[in-house]
């Protein structure tokens, strides 16, 4: 069994359809960019997959549990699927410490002393163990990001789900968090990143999607879709994206 | 016996004004009782408690303090039967009316806090106490800061009121001297500026503290 | 509870009760017509003005904002006589009403001038228009459409507040309460009528407000 299946799903704001009739499975280990315009549903599709966005048709089902289940305990779920999003969304009272403990002390219970050496493992991961005691305002864009990054890894997801994690970032610190997300993947976590950086896809992805207009139109080994796209939606996005 | 204005009537007025304090303390105790459940009624997740928050907060915005205090202070003892002390019922009426702005107030300043954070925490698994307590509140707090205090000039301004139904405050005291000495306008300038100089200070506090606090930002 | 309730005492006064509500809504409406006239000039005097102006018109928000309205309204009513200037109950209604909400919509309309940008500002200058127009075409109407849910909330409030002017005996609808309260001694009852009606005066006031307000900046 797929660690995601994501079977037809529709999702609609209104009378606007944002995804339509989408499917997809995810295998564990699996590095998956994808693609597309703004507004053809990609992020959605992300938010969708740890509950944060209701959908109207389709299934999701991660590990087993039905996500869109309105039976389903959301809160277990995302003990198991970490997003980190495109403006890292960091809690600016509490100290990097704090921000990476909170969910581990206070979901699963942890306790103070063991959490804290988590956080120093997670943030020596990302490069960042000497901000612990630092404050969001303190960092950089990119060193934030890290420190959300490293405050998903520490509740040991199976899942991370990226959203645009490096758009919102100076280009000059892009590298840094990019670098992070491919020691991640090689750490062996399954990984669904939306993205623009045609690089990173090439270099890391294991599958590469492309989206349009709320449906999956190419899909397959980045090297093939980047060097010899089949859709003609492919082949203008490449064009106005890669100048 | 008409006894002139001077200054022992300036004494015994800003004596009278530790009842207007007291009475403003007392007001906003109560008033942030009720003004806590009002805010989180309005932002609970279920939609009939945020009606229920909202439909409390329009009504009491809707009616006079003047109306509250006189139907609590003529109403009360009819209804119960018992002798509700005018404390009560003017305490009763101040956590009411108070109660339905620093609500308001408390409100805004909870959902001032970008929704991107209660993301964050539900997406790390917390439940919607957890974020309240751990991830809004605490941010939320800080920005109260600023409103509450400016609040505060309000209630020790609208503790005047209950000089209407008879209590010794700073105003009643006036009407006292006004009586005794027939000089209304020494007498009220007087009334006046111990307001002011109970309240113009904490205006001042609230601008501060929100100077301070959109600086820091 | 034991108590019965008896509105049929008040329903026969009905008419009297209309009068209070007649001279509520005349006070109210004179009053934010004037005050609103009142803080508008006072704010450009404060964001506009030279030094001197602008520290009186500063003066007199603060200590208008700082002092209770009961005592404002007792200096314009009790006050003034001692000094030679007799006024009726409605005149020093309205004098001390008009300049409570004067400052009040100073400080709101303050607040409105100075959230236009400078950059819109010195954009119509560079067009060529002068200070008069900038104000008129680029500053007013923005300035107007940021600050009316404010504005109009004070408004309401003000309304509200008129129930003060009963203190000195100007028959508004609170006056009026308390003239029947000692006819039928019915204590709960009229109060209650009452805030229901004032209830009702501020839903309207509120509905009337937000109406005036789409068809005013309403999508063109």
């Amino acid at each position: 069994m797929s660690l995601v299946e994501i079977t037809g799903v529709v999702k609609r704001y209104g009378t606007n359809t944002v995804l339509d009739g989408v499917s997809l499975a995810i295998e564990a280990g699996e590095i998956i960019a994808v693609i597309g315009r703004s507004g053809s549903g990609k992020s959605t599709l992300l938010r969708c997959i740890n509950g944060l966005e209701p959908i109207q048709g389709g299934r999701i089902v991660f590990g087993g549990t039905v996500v869109n289940d309105p039976a389903t305990d959301l809160r277990k779920l995302r003990q198991q699927v970490g997003i980190v999003f495109q403006s890292f969304n960091l809690f600016p009272h509490l100290s990097v410490e704090k921000n990476i403990t909170l969910a581990p002390r206070v979901v699963k219970g942890m306790d103070p002393g063991a959490a804290r050496e988590l956080a120093a493992k997670v943030l020596a991961r990302v490069g960042l163990a000497e901000k612990i005691d630092a404050y969001p305002d303190q960092l950089s864009g990119g060193q934030q990001q890290r420190v959300a990054i490293a405050r998903s890894l520490a509740m040991q997801p199976q899942l991370m789900l990226l959203d645009e994690v490096t758009s919102a970032l100076d280009p000059e610190l892009t590298g840094e968090v990019l670098k992070v997300l491919e020691q991640v993947a090689r750490d062996g976590m399954t990984m669904m990143l939306v993205t623009h950086e045609m690089g990173f896809a090439r270099r890391v992805a294991t599958r590469l999607i492309f989206m349009h207009e709320g449906r999956i139109r190419e899909e397959g080994r980045a090297v093939d879709l980047l060097s010899d796209p089949q859709t003609p939606e492919l082949v203008s996005f490449l064009d106005a994206v890669l100048h | 016996m008409i006894r002139e204005f001077n200054l022992v009537d300036v004494y015994y007025l800003v004596l009278a004004a530790r009842w207007t304090l007291a009475l403003t303390v007392l007001a906003f105790i109560g008033g942030g009782i009720v003004g806590l459940l009002v805010a989180l009624l309005r932002v609970a997740p279920y939609r009939l408690l945020r009606a229920l928050g909202a439909t409390y907060v329009a009504a009491v915005q809707g009616i006079p303090l003047l109306a509250w205090l006189f139907v609590f202070f003529f109403g009360l003892p009819i209804m119960t039967k018992v002798q509700v002390s005018p404390w009560i019922a003017a305490m009763i009426a101040y956590s009411i009316y108070a109660g339905a702005f620093l609500g308001e107030i408390w409100r805004g300043c909870l959902v001032a806090i970008p929704p991107q954070q209660w993301e964050a925490g539900s997406s790390l698994g917390l439940s919607f106490g957890q974020q309240l307590r751990y991830v809004i509140v605490p941010q939320a707090l800080r920005i109260a800061i600023p409103p509450t205090v400016g609040f505060l000039v309000q209630l020790i301004k609208n503790t005047s009121l209950a000089a209407v139904i008879g209590f010794i405050e700073l105003t009643r005291e006036g009407q006292l001297v006004n009586a005794a000495t027939y000089r209304p306008f020494s007498v009220y300038i007087t009334v006046a500026a111990i307001y002011f100089a109970l309240c113009f200070p904490l205006t001042q506090l609230s601008r501060n503290l929100e100077r301070r606090m959109r600086v820091a930002r | 509870m034991s108590y019965v309730f008896n509105f049929r005492d008040i329903w026969a006064q009905q008419d009297f009760l209309l009068d209070g509500i007649g001279i509520t809504l005349l006070l109210s409406s004179v009053t934010i017509a004037a005050g609103f006239v009142l803080g508008a000039i006072v704010a450009s005097m404060r964001v506009y003005g030279g030094a001197t102006i602008r520290a009186v018109s500063a003066a007199y928000v603060e200590i208008i904002r700082n002092t209770p309205l009961i005592v404002q309204l007792f200096i314009v009513f009790f006050g003034l006589p001692g000094l030679g200037v007799r006024l009726d109950a409605m005149t020093a209604s309205l004098i001390a009403l008009t300049i409570n909400l004067g400052a009040y919509t100073a400080e709101i309309v303050r607040a409105g001038l100075e959230a236009i940008p400078r950059a819109q500002i010195e954009a119509g200058h560079s067009l060529g228009l002068s200070g008069l127009q900038v104000f008129r075409h680029v500053v007013m109407f923005p300035a107007l459409k940021i600050i009316y849910p404010a504005l109009t909330s004070q408004f309401v409030l003000m309304m509200l507040a008129t129930s003060i002017v009963s203190q000195i005996s100007a028959p508004d609808l609170f006056h009026v309460a308390s003239i029947i309260q000692s006819r039928t001694f019915r204590d709960f009852e009229i109060y209650l009528v009452v805030a229901f009606i004032y209830l009702a005066l501020a839903l309207a006031l509120r509905i009337l407000f937000a109406g005036v307000g789409r068809i005013a900046f309403g999508r063109r």
